[in-house]
């Protein structure tokens, strides 16, 4: 078999922690489309979910960065931050060490990605997957990409993953689903949190939903000084939306795109199609 | 290297049971869990006194501070406050990719 579903999401941790803090009726269509999106996911009947997340040093640091890495365990933990401060407790959540080497292995052909039998999930996996795989019985393949310690990983290399994520994917028999998590532009965990800019979200989401390579990956758009100028920090977090639209080569579909300030980020909820 | 240091000390902070333990019995054990970090005085005294603004301004990553605060039992709008005031006592942010672009008063989330 190979991508049975693609899409991608927001990771903040205010999606969860301080939902109380939000307008009620603006949270709940925002929560509304992140279960649809996960109704959707969960009809494609995966077998494992890769999520393709944002490294926020919840796993490495600045002594060993990888340019981006997959989980390899048969079981995983999370989320590390308070549960009470995250609004979700506690869990184990299921892997599947055998899948991740098959998938490493052929990934390994074309990128160096790094590998961990060892990984505690944070807010950028277990915020999507408290709205995607509420059950947290899903068995789930974490990985993530850095875009907090510069250098940062190139755009298309992000987008050669992608395409080696796909090929290995291809070559193995179980349904698969890719989700990418974070972005799009926001300022978070500064005085500016709230913050977002939604010409450039708007720009962007078009690419991704066209799967405009040539547009998602231009040197003069979205090279990391133009980036950080007019997306804030959060924006670096766009390369696992290029992850996904290389590994899906379809077309994209908004299910909500809208800012919620006090959960710092354009609330964003969309699927592609694998082509 | 200090930033890095400082900077290693949260990363080590958030994920460890153990270094939690150690930072919260406070006295010789805080004393003790701190030496083993490359600190100068001033970040070590922002450290030790749960300084989020001081932090900020000295260049902690925010996803590093970010967990911090609640670890300190400061709520969220604490926390950003916190990091505003650090700037206007401090001055701007002095490294890293977590800058201050609003201004002071400018309550973005309405905190």
């Amino acid at each position: 078999m190979s991508l049975v579903f693609a899409g991608v999401c927001s990771h903040a941790p205010g999606i969860t922690g301080r939902a109380h803090l939000a307008d009620a009726a603006v949270k709940d269509e925002f929560h509304a489309q992140f279960r649809r999106m996960g109704e959707q996911l969960r009809a494609a009947r995966p077998d494992a979910v890769i999520v393709v997340a944002a490294e926020h040093f919840a796993n490495f640091f600045m002594n060993n960065m990888p340019a981006y890495a997959m989980g390899m365990a048969d079981s995983y933990e999370g989320p590390i931050e308070d549960p009470k401060w995250l609004g979700i407790e506690k869990t184990a959540i299921p892997g599947d060490a055998a899948l991740s080497q098959r998938l490493i292995r052929e990934v390994m052909q074309t990128v160096d990605v790094a590998y961990a039998e060892e990984w505690k999930f944070d807010h950028g996996i277990i915020v999507p997957l408290h709205f995607l795989t509420p059950g947290f019985d899903t068995r789930i393949i974490p990985v993530n990409i850095n875009c907090q310690g510069p250098p940062l990983t190139p755009l298309h290399r992000a987008w050669a993953f992608g395409e080696a994520l796909r090929r290995a994917c291809d070559q193995a028999p179980e349904r698969i689903a890719i989700v990418g998590t974070g972005g799009i532009s926001h300022w978070p965990a500064t005085p500016d949190s709230g913050k977002v800019n939604e010409d450039w979200d708007r720009e962007f989401m078009q690419h991704w939903c066209a799967n405009d390579r040539a547009a998602l990956l231009s040197a003069e758009r979205y090279n990391d000084e133009a980036t950080y100028r007019e997306a804030g920090q959060g924006g670096f977090e766009i390369r696992t939306f290029l992850t996904v639209a290389a590994a899906a080569r379809g077309r994209g579909t908004i299910l909500h795109m809208k800012a919620i300030p006090i959960f710092a980020v354009t609330c964003t909820a969309a699927t592609m199609s694998v082509e | 290297m200090s930033l890095y240091a400082m900077q290693k000390f949260l990363f080590e902070l958030n994920r460890e049971p153990e270094v939690q333990r150690r930072y919260a019995e406070g006295g010789a054990a805080r004393a003790a869990l701190l030496d083993g970090y490359s600190l100068d005085t001033e970040e070590r005294e922002a450290i030790d006194q749960g300084d989020i603004g001081k932090l900020y301004v000295l260049g902690c990553n925010g996803q590093l501070l970010m967990h911090f605060a609640p670890l300190l039992g400061m709520p969220w709008a604490d926390y950003i406050a916190a990091m505003r005031d650090g700037v206007k006592q401090h001055g701007p942010v002095r490294a890293g990719i977590y800058a201050m672009t609003t201004a002071h008063d400018e309550k973005v989330a309405g905190v």
